[in-house]
């Protein structure tokens, strides 16, 4: 092993090794900033660049990308409430709330430092981990990845926010949009209402930019001003660093968790941050900041998220068994340079791992230096009038929902997804819970009826099982120890209740009908395909029943259930002037042009009113900020060899060039 | 860009084609040189048909002096991309197309996503692969005769009945394996993972995935391969694999167990889906009406990146062992991967709901 090692340091430390390294990490910084683009574009980015290259460089390079875009994602998370990528969902509950105190700097701070700590640990784990990760990988048959999607559901219990009962209908929402699509026994279409696009289920893109992202800008729009309230971006970087050595021990374990959870295939990156963070919750004393801005809530997940790249080269590597999306890219990045993933990379080859492993800690302190060093500049993006800000971050989360499936369902999605987060955060319904859910919703279905189907019911009384059985019970106590008050929006339960409780029975009346369709939907299908929905749209209607009759009772007496941003029976708090629905109908509008004329096309008119009516630009302003969201867009779309979306002017009416139409 | 242009000058072309007779195989090749060729792949980046692509890509641009773009459109196992291709695309030559087996599948069993039709369009290219499959040696046998003697219990995960492991489940059923199909696999590492946890006995690899990743495990000890699915002669007979010489085929076990050679409708299915999923598995396609000027100029391409020393150098490596064909081999692999006889769809159709409640 340390003979490996000084030979993985040796080809580490070359000049050529570490430009290639550097020229990764930038091209990823690039991408990872815009958010929904992440590893996969970035490294498809890369590989028509391979052939020709000689492998160590190909090699740095793209794990130099690899690496950084975990680091990179956090950006828009922390600075607009856009999380980055499926990485960083959970660094938007704390990040964005520190920044609208005008705390971005800090909380970037924070999580760079945390992310470069991450990545190092992580690399750290590894370089013993590899010698043992045959066995450990193999441990983990399907019986061991539902329980730990189980453990994973149990997080919900501290993300739940104040109303027990909203927190698992919430989650219950995530389940059941999780289970739109094909039945992963029987490959029946369920819920999908014969349309195509939702035979493939709704891309975790979508969903979480619609639940976290959509309601946000709409919530901005509305109190008009800047992010950071004063426009004032208060403490600094260094700041954040303290935090990040004062909680060391906390970054410690998340990226432990990280490597760890990253390293088993089949339970997918994306729930990592979300069991970091549930994780930090559950073993804090002092619960009650967490949602409005504790700087763990962007550690936790930021040091995780990092490791768990490591992490996930693992079986990739060892088995070409690839634990994410990324992760399958990168493999045929690395046939390409003449690289395949299997056991010899163990052994004969267990150089070559460890210089992977290593590139990866070192792109990471690179990377995560880069944007410590960029943070300060960046961050006073949120002392920008957002409704300039506006137009462009609803093209980057319109461009990032379409680069899902690439499809103009993607943004009627994000649209119909984005109205359930409005309302989930108005009535105060734990969006992380529906996150979580939404995850899971495959995994806990797919990895029960295999384990059933491969162990029959005594997979319970497998070592794994009731290990991970008793740390689920274990972190579920520890979450319920103190009450959590985990509540995710800023507002103070007392000050924020309904007089009129007629929106909110209406909301949960809607959640009701979901649940009851889903129940519709499971009589339509065989024994195996169905009894996923039915339990989940059983148990949760149960949920959804109390909600109402929670609301119905309470009257005007102040409590959880009848919680409504919109309608306070106090007069201390104060309703932004225009209505919810006010923005909401631009936001529509868009997505209807759009439909007509395509994307190109509607997002100019959109620009054009939008800067004019609302943020009262000049023409000046407004013609040089279009004409910047067109270069911004066309050299993404040229770059990713992208179609914009279409509308009924390039289907039925005329061909147009690019990038109006198809290139 | 300027496509409305290029349509035009393209348009022209076909009429001038057309209009002085000349016909479409006899022409000559166009040029290709400076021009842009969009590549649609119906599936995400990463999979198998990108890997193909993206090693075929700089070689077919250095033979015909174009510029190729690859553009993936993934979504509905392949078919929201082919119908996209099928409603939108030009029969300029500038617009291709890569087909793979899960194209080809719901194509041929007639799934009603399908709006694209294969007799509208055209090889270039053909690709091909294979299979094969092995066992867990716990099960205390070494080859495909004596498991089928014995006739332990096994497990096999699956992907779903209308995957690429159609082929598989089928010919299980029709050696009279006792073989119980697990759904929900997330692709063939997925199912390779459970084989070696233990958790199935039965497994089977695309050729290069078996190379490179059962290889290691048969020379641990952990895992027997017992037959492979064959090869396809220039007849289009079965013959054994030319990659795995010393396995018998499944035509050739099923003969040995039961006495007779196979044949009928289920066995006509078989085949078919055989074909469209591994020898045959990966089409270059454009629509037919696409100029012979322009179909010749790729065929001459190709023939040349076959010879290329480059390609020749790396193609086993990084696609494969298998040749690749293009013109008339193409095509005819095209007409045998594309068409099943009526009776063996309802065959195979009718098998599919009966044993796994499939809904066409």
């Amino acid at each position: 092993m340390l003979e490996a090692l000084t030979e993985a340091f040796t080809i580490l430390f070359t000049i050529q090794h570490l430009t290639y390294m550097v020229v990764g990490v930038l091209l990823g910084l690039v991408v990872g900033v815009f958010p929904g683009l992440g590893g996969i574009v970035g490294l498809s980015l890369c590989i028509p660049f391979l052939h020709g290259m000689d492998p160590v460089s190909a090699l740095a390079m793209l794990v130099g990308l690899v690496a950084v875009i975990p680091t990179s994602d956090t950006f828009t998370s922390v600075l607009m409430g856009i999380p980055g990528s499926s990485a960083s969902q959970a660094t938007v509950l704390d990040g964005f709330p520190l920044a609208k105190k005008g705390e971005a700097a800090r909380a970037l701070g924070a999580a760079f430092s945390a992310s470069l700590f991450g990545g190092l640990f992580g690399a750290f784990i590894l370089t013993f981990f590899v010698l043992i990760a045959r066995p450990v990988i193999l441990f983990f048959t399907t019986a061991e990845l539902f329980m730990l999607a189980v453990l994973g559901i149990s997080m919900v219990g501290v993300l739940s926010g104040q109303n027990i009962w909203k927190g698992v209908a919430s989650c219950g929402l995530g389940l059941v949009i999780g289970a739109i699509g094909g039945a992963p026994a029987t490959g029946e279409w369920r819920m999908t209402f014969d349309i195509n696009y939702l035979a493939d289920g709704i891309p975790l893109v979508v969903v979480g930019l619609g639940v976290f992202a959509f309601p946000e800008v709409v919530d901005l729009l509305r109190k008009s001003g800047t992010i950071a309230k004063g426009a004032t971006l208060g403490k600094g970087w260094l700041h954040g660093l303290q935090d990040m050595f004062r909680n060391r021990w906390l970054c410690l374990r998340c990226a432990g968790i990280g490597t760890l959870i990253g390293a088993i295939p089949g339970l997918g990156g994306s729930v990592v941050d979300w069991i970091a963070y549930g994780h930090v919750v559950q073993t804090s004393k002092d619960k009650s900041k967490f949602g409005t801005g504790d700087i763990r809530g962007v550690l936790a997940p930021e040091s995780a998220n990092n490791a768990k790249e490591g992490g996930g080269l693992i079986p990739t590597l060892l088995f070409g068994i690839p634990g994410s999306g990324s992760m399958a890219v990168f493999i045929g990045g690395l046939i390409l340079i003449g690289l395949e993933p299997g056991p010899r990379l163990l052994t004969a080859e267990l150089p070559t791992t460890y210089t992977i492993v290593w590139t990866l800690a070192f792109a990471n302190v690179v990377g995560a230096g880069l944007c410590l060093f960029l943070s300060p500049v960046i961050a006073r993006l949120t002392t920008i009038r957002y409704h300039l800000l506006a137009p462009f971050m609803l093209m980057v989360i319109s461009f990032a929902a379409f680069q899902a499936s690439r499809d103009l369902m993607d943004f009627i999605a994000l649209v119909l997804i984005g109205l359930l987060g409005v309302g989930m955060k108005r009535f105060g319904w734990s969006r992380p819970a529906l996150l979580i859910g939404f995850v899971l919703a495959d995994q806990v279905e797919v990895y029960l009826y295999q384990a059933i189907q491969f162990h029959e019911w005594s997979f319970l009384t497998r070592p794994g099982v009731i290990v991970l059985a008793i740390i689920t019970v274990i972190s579920v106590f520890l979450g319920a120890r103190n009450k959590p008050q985990a509540e995710e929006e800023v507002h103070d339960v007392t000050s924020v209740h309904a007089a009129d409780l007629r929106p909110q029975l209406i909301f949960s009346g809607f959640v009701g009908i979901v649940f009851l369709y889903a129940l519709y939907d499971s009589t339509k299908h065989s024994t195996l395909g169905s009894v996923f929905t039915m339990g989940v749209g059983a148990v949760m209607l149960v949920a959804a029943i109390f909600v109402i009759k929670g609301v119905w009772q309470s009257g005007g007496e102040q409590n959880t259930f009848n919680y409504d941003e919109e309608r306070p029976g106090v007069a201390s708090f104060k309703v932004p002037e225009k209505g919810i629905w006010y923005f909401l109908i631009w936001i529509i509008g868009l997505l209807g042009l759009t439909a007509l004329t395509g994307f190109f096309i509607a997002l100019n008119v959109f620009f054009v009113a939008f800067l004019r009516l609302e943020a009262k630009a000049t023409w000046v302003r407004t013609v040089v900020l279009t004409l910047m969201a067109d270069a911004i867009l066309m050299f993404l779309s040229w770059l990713m060899t992208l179609d914009l979306p279409w509308g009924l002017l390039q289907h039925k009416v005329i061909d147009l060039p690019w990038p109006i139409g198809s290139i | 860009m300027g496509k409305i242009l290029k349509g035009t000058i393209y348009g022209l072309a076909v009429a001038a084609v057309a209009g002085l007779g000349f016909p479409a195989s006899d022409a000559k090749a166009a040029d290709l040189k400076g021009k842009t060729i969009s590549w649609m792949i119906p599936f995400k980046e990463g999979g198998g048909s990108g890997r193909w692509a993206r090693f075929m890509t700089p070689l077919l641009a250095k033979h015909t002096g174009a510029n190729i773009q690859l553009k993936f459109v993934p979504g509905g196992g392949s078919t929201k991309g082919a119908n996209l291709y099928a409603s939108r695309a030009k029969a300029n030559g500038l617009e291709v197309f890569g087909t793979s087996g899960s194209t080809q599948f719901p194509f041929l069993l007639g799934d009603k996503r399908v709006k694209y039709d294969y007799g509208k369009w055209r090889p270039l290219l053909a690709y091909a692969t294979g299979g094969v499959v092995y066992i867990n040696p716990k099960l205390g046998v070494k080859t495909a005769a004596d498991l089928v003697k014995k006739n332990p219990a096994m497990k096999y995960g699956s992907q779903g009945a209308t995957s690429l492991d159609l082929v598989p489940l089928l010919a299980f059923e029709m050696l009279g394996l006792n073989v119980k199909a697990v759904f929900g696999m997330k692709g063939r590492s997925a199912g390779r993972k459970a084989f070696m946890t233990g958790e199935t006995e039965i497994d089977y690899q695309t050729s290069s995935a078996y190379l490179s990743k059962v290889t290691p495990l048969v020379k641990e000890g952990s895992a027997i391969p017992i037959m492979s699915w064959g090869a396809l002669d220039a007849n289009g007979n079965l013959t054994r694999d030319p990659t795995f010489p010393n396995l018998p085929h499944f035509a050739e076990v099923y003969k040995q167990v039961k006495g007779k050679a196979p044949s009928g409708a289920w066995f006509d299915a078989w085949k078919a889906f055989f074909v469209a999923g591994f020898p045959a598995q990966k089409f270059m396609v454009v629509p037919k009406e696409t100029p012979g000027d322009m179909v010749k100029a790729y065929q001459d391409a190709l023939t040349k990146v076959f010879a290329d020393p480059d390609y020749l150098a790396q193609k086993d490596k990084k696609i494969g062992k298998y040749p690749q064909v293009t013109g008339k081999a193409a095509e005819l692999k095209f007409k045998a991967a594309t068409s099943v006889p009526p009776a063996a769809k309802k065959w195979v159709r009718d098998w599919l709901t009966k044993k796994y409640s499939v809904k066409f």
